[in-house]
């Protein structure tokens, strides 16, 4: 038998509703190459027991000719999501074994769809970071290495990370500013974070509500469509769920690009940006031209203000959100003298440097005398951000841009200087800050032969348009290379 | 663009750590004063931006907030609420004394 780590998402649900392998032997070589990948530090917790039960039962709804549209694939789910009986750590030493009693919503509907969950994959703290170092379960490494050890990117850099090694089929991903997609461009995997509000985020653990959205990592545009189309739909439980129904997001990546207006937005280059990127996106133009798009160009004015405005709105979201963690209901709880003083130990020991910076300055730019001067500004900018977005939706259909300013980085590299880290995020954060649906695909690798993406942006509720822009450019890089297997 | 132009300092930084329920040693404070000064003249940037007229953005995508009914839909789970608190006892949370 072939090697079943190697397949597609897409391939390997055909093959087990063909019945060629079983989902028990599928599952199997996952766990295996899992294990050997231990190096890579992509999950948090594994649950392989559970995951081989599963199989078999996904095994014996496959043999009646039933099952789900995820029917006995081996995925893996970062730990944002809360799972059932599985320890929901969110990175964070501060929920300490917290064990969710309750299934969030996204990954209810995968195992309603017959997902097979290895484990939780390791992320940034609660989702905060573009490198995967401020975990407080270690780093995660890049299976693309160079001399020396890589992040994979963050915060999904586990998720990223395993769907790169082939220890995956696919793993879900949360993106609040890019932490879809700038680790699926350092790891020369796909992702799409789709239009906010297309998954559910109940069960999520929140981070910034208004930015957070879930989305899949995978190797191919088809099989982000294949899992996104699981993930998403309306949910009641949360408010902002959109409740419109889904597009057939498979069949959307067929669709071509003949027609297809592209726009190529001037500001999206950076000072110290690789010229190799700038050639990469030139490139990927005359792709999408000879697919038969029509290159436009357009002008998004305020892309530079999009992460000074990120970081304000994000922080102050986080500030509130992360005041829950009290050590009182769940999690760790460190005794003081006092209540008061047993909230702030509790606090101070549970969050990382990273979590809590972002705490004071989201508390700071929200007190009394600056919220007008910041919180408000930011999300006045915000409108003016969208409204960029508005003016060029009426010269093209998406755009295309860069995924990130660089390739991946050495691990230790950049962690000492939080504007240099947030810089990552500089093509990614603007699509969080108007809801709009944004997809990386691997295009080419770079002189150091490390993995480099670019970005399709698409109108609210234009996932279609994304998937088949995508996949045009998917089919035009031919971006068939792996990383070397230097972790077993 | 804050009211303020004196910036962060030790003190605003210790008010912040209180506010945000964190406890922070006293020899951190300075130190924590010029990271967070350095992150907002970043920020500052943001002043340039001409918003008058502008409506803050409330809402990622465009969309009437849902209403529903007001009714009980969960509950009767008091082992589950607790299953993972730090202390519990006869069926309660165990939390420190917040009145002397």
């Amino acid at each position: 038998m072939s090697d079943l780590t190697k397949l597609s998402l897409e391939a390997a649900l055909a093959g087990l509703k063909a019945r060629e392998f079983s989902s028990v032997e599928i599952t199997k070589a996952h766990i295996d190459a899992c294990m050997d990948a231990a190096d890579l530090n992509a999950f948090v917790t594994t649950d392989f027991t559970n995951a081989m039960k599963s199989a078999e039962s996904s095994d014996a709804k496959l043999a009646k000719g039933e099952g789900g549209a995820l029917e006995g694939a081996p995925l893996g789910i970062k730990d944002l999501f809360c799972t059932e009986g599985v320890k929901t750590t969110a990175g964070s030493k501060i929920l300490g074994d917290f064990t969710p009693q309750y299934e969030s919503t996204v990954t209810a509907n995968m195992k309603a769809d017959g997902m097979v969950m290895l484990g939780k994959l390791n992320l940034d703290e609660f989702a905060m970071g573009s490198s995967n170092e401020t975990s407080y379960y270690g780093s995660v490494i890049n299976p693309w290495r160079k001399d020396e050890d890589l992040v994979p990117g963050g915060s999904s850099g586990g998720s990223a990370s395993a769907v790169a090694a082939n220890i995956c089929l696919g793993a879900t991903a949360t993106d609040t500013g890019g932490s879809i997609r700038q680790p699926a461009s350092f790891t020369g995997t796909t992702g799409i974070k789709p239009t906010y509000g297309r998954c559910s985020r109940w069960g999520v653990v929140a981070f910034a509500s208004s930015l957070d959205q879930a989305g899949p990592i995978t190797r191919t545009v088809k099989d982000s469509a294949i899992m996104l189309q699981s993930m998403a739909g309306y949910d009641a439980k949360d408010s902002t769920s959109i409740n419109k129904e889904l597009p057939d997001f498979a069949a959307a990546c067929d669709k071509g690009v003949k027609g297809m207006k592209i726009g190529i937005p001037k500001e999206y280059t950076m000072d110290g940006m690789p010229k190799e990127i700038e050639d990469l996106w030139q490139q990927g133009i005359k792709w999408l031209e000879e697919c038969g798009a029509e290159i436009v160009h357009v002008s998004l004015p305020h892309t530079k203000y999009a992460l000074p405005a990120y970081y304000i709105v994000a922080p102050a979201e986080a500030s509130s959100n992360l005041a829950r963690y009290d050590g009182m209901r769940y999690g760790e709880r460190v005794e003081g003298d006092n209540l008061y003083d047993t909230y702030e130990r509790t606090r101070a020991e549970g969050f990382g440097k990273e979590v809590r910076r972002r705490i004071m300055m989201g508390t700071y730019v929200l007190s009394a005398g600056y919220y007008d001067a910041y919180y408000l500004q930011a999300q006045k900018v915000r409108t003016k951000i969208a409204d960029d977005f508005k003016r060029a939706w009426e010269k093209c259909d998406a755009l295309l841009t860069p995924t990130c300013p660089s390739a991946a980085f050495a691990v230790g590299r950049e962690v000492n200087d939080p504007v240099t880290m947030y810089l990552n995020d500089i093509f990614t954060v603007t699509a969080n800050l108007a809801g709009l649906p944004a997809m990386s695909v691997p295009a080419a690798l770079d002189n150091n032969g490390l993995p480099l993406g670019l970005q399709i942006i698409g109108r609210a509720l234009d996932e279609e348009t994304v998937f088949a822009a995508s996949s045009a450019l998917e089919k035009c890089a031919e971006f068939t290379a792996k990383p070397e297997k230097w972790w077993v | 663009m804050s009211e303020d132009n004196s910036g962060v300092t030790a003190e605003t930084v210790k008010k912040i750590a209180r506010l945000s329920r964190l406890h922070v040693e006293p020899d951190r404070l300075e130190f924590l004063a010029d990271e967070m000064n350095g992150l907002l003249a970043w920020i500052e940037q943001l002043g340039e931006v001409d918003v008058t007229g502008v409506e803050p953005m409330t809402s990622a995508v465009e969309m009437a907030a849902p209403m529903r009914k007001d009714e009980i839909t969960d509950g009767g789970v008091r082992d589950k609420v607790l299953a993972n608190a730090p202390k519990t006892e006869a069926g309660y949370f165990v939390v420190p004394r917040s009145v002397e």
